[in-house]
């Protein structure tokens, strides 16, 4: 059959997370490793058979050189791409095309962050970054650049607060669900435009949390994977776009480069947005979820705050949006994107509880990176899509 | 490839600290950019010319940034588009704590003290 060789051709075979919400007291790197331990152990494999690594913390600019010590491990391929936190999900198609050409098999992606516990300080491992421009003026980071990309698709598009704490609702509606989140009591819209401002027109409950988190995922050749514990969670497309680091940079407020990752994910995939299911999606602050529906093609533009007000992404709605909680009600420990991944391989082979959706065939995975700076977009599926 | 005499950056900053506000043209595709750069973010060229900016402006996105009182309360940082083109960072001056429409027209002034440009409204109610 003709078509991208990429497709279906990798497949997530191991998947786990660890302390989200609090750590207990271990550190990043000791949380990145119990949760790379349990993705192992996911899978049924062991460490010995890793042969690419893949990494982005904040704490340690040399990630995967730090781990590969610690783990005990000598990949063959690494790469500590780092475009936020959207990197995860770039460390996919990275993968995808390393396995494809042979550089490697079996790859570990993995995360971890212990901000909560650090008092919430933003972890960085950049000191000398390109912004004067910008910093003269005293956005907060990276809560002002969302800020001013809300007001812009409010004056545009007649976007309301209403419409963004409905996204805030929905996330608690799942993260309710789910015994891993972190935050589950009941939320109402009225509650999201009580809470105190923090950048116009964000409140407090229209950001994520700050949290502690790690994560892992593996993926392996498909004729690999099929021979592993778990059914295999085949990468069926896979697109990375940027343009612009900061907001001042960008072409548009209002309409981002996930059109152009989507784009290149939906071409590989030989899907459409008909054919998802369930997007998992980097929801940093709640006009995240309104412009992503708009700009992965499933509404519109400027149709996503009348979308999600209608209750579409909620428990029992049309169109399921983070059944975890996302990173405004599960977990958000510094960058988010490899969450969506293991939410996505999770809900696809029926691991979920209370917040299991049935009937599921493909998922699509999106994480932003920066101030939306840049978009990763991963399309997974079962073997029925293949 | 032309190597400018000097870096843009440190050339836009000395600029502002003696009272001008001035940025790049693209001497190949007439671009107008913002911030400072080596080469034109459009076709490449590093013909860059530097001319006094026009100083006027419409606000293009608004936030409020929100601050406790004993450290100076609440601030509006601004997106403006700049009348040549160029879209910059700001603050405008008068708005306190309230939201700067977007659309308003502001036009900009130095604070030399702090080698920044903000921006004041044009005119009261005067609308893009
Ligand atoms: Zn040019």
């Amino acid at each position: 059959m003709s078509g991208d060789p990429l497709r279906g051709a990798t497949a997530i075979c191991g998947a786990a997370t660890f302390g989200l919400g609090d750590a207990g007291g271990f550190d990043a790197m000791e949380a990145q490793t119990i949760a790379a331990l349990r993705a192992l152990d996911d899978a049924g494999l062991d460490k010995s058979q890793i042969d690419g690594l893949f990494g982005c913390m904040q704490s340690e600019f040399l990630n995967t050189l730090a781990f590969s010590e610690y783990l005990g491990i000598a990949p063959r391929f690494s790469s500590n791409n780092r475009i936020g936190g959207s990197s995860f999900l770039a460390h996919v198609q990275e993968a995808m095309a390393a396995i494809h050409a042979g550089l490697c098999s079996v790859a570990l992606i993995t995360y971890g962050s212990v901000q909560r516990s650090l008092m919430g300080k933003l972890q960085t491992a950049v000191t000398a970054a390109w912004t004067p421009h910008e910093t003269d003026y005293g956005p907060r980071f990276p809560v002002s650049s969302y800020a001013l990309m809300a007001s812009r698709h409010m004056h545009d598009y007649g976007t309301t607060r209403e419409d963004m704490a409905h996204v805030a609702v929905a996330a608690r509606q799942w993260a309710a669900k789910n015994p891993e989140a972190f935050a589950r009591d009941p939320l109402s819209v009225d509650d999201v435009l009580a809470a105190r401002m923090v950048s116009s027109p964000f409140g407090k409950l229209d950001c994520c949390l700050v949290t502690d988190g790690a994560g892992a995922i593996i993926i392996a050749r498909a004729d690999i994977a099929r021979t592993l514990r778990r059914p295999p969670v085949y990468v069926l497309g896979s697109g990375v776009a940027h343009h612009a680091k900061h907001v001042s940079g960008m072409q548009s407020l209002t309409k981002t480069s996930a059109v152009e990752s989507a784009g290149r994910a939906y071409d590989m995939a030989r899907v459409t947005p008909a054919d998802v299911q369930m997007i998992q999606l980097y929801d940093a602050f709640t006009i995240n979820t309104i412009l992503l529906l708009e700009d992965l093609g499933f509404v519109p533009k400027g149709e996503g705050g009348r979308f999600v007000s209608d209750g579409h992404i909620a428990p029992g709605g049309s169109l399921p949006v983070n059944t975890n909680g996302g990173g405004l009600s599960c977990c958000h420990p510094g960058m988010y994107g490899l969450f969506t991944l293991i939410e996505g391989v999770r809900q696809l082979r029926g691991d979920c509880g209370d917040r299991q959706v049935e009937g599921l065939d493909t998922v699509l995975c999106h994480g932003v990176g920066g101030v939306f700076s840049s978009n990763a977009t991963c399309i997974l599926g079962t073997e029925n899509t293949l | 490839m032309q190597t400018p005499a000097k870096s843009p950056e440190t050339r836009y900053r000395e600029a502002l600290s003696q009272g001008r506000f001035e940025i790049q043209h693209c001497g190949a595709c007439a671009s107008v950019m913002f911030p400072p750069r080596i080469a034109c973010c459009a076709c490449g060229s590093s013909a860059l010319e530097w001319r006094p900016a026009t100083g006027r402006g419409t606000v293009h996105a608004s936030t409020v940034v929100a601050q406790r009182p004993e450290k100076g309360g609440p601030y509006n940082v601004v997106l403006v588009d700049l009348e040549e083109g160029g879209r910059m960072m700001s603050h405008v001056a008068g708005y306190g704590a309230r939201d700067v429409p977007i659309g308003l027209v502001v036009s900009a002034r130095i604070e030399t003290e702090t080698a920044r440009v903000v921006f004041d409204a044009a005119d009261a109610g005067e609308r893009a």
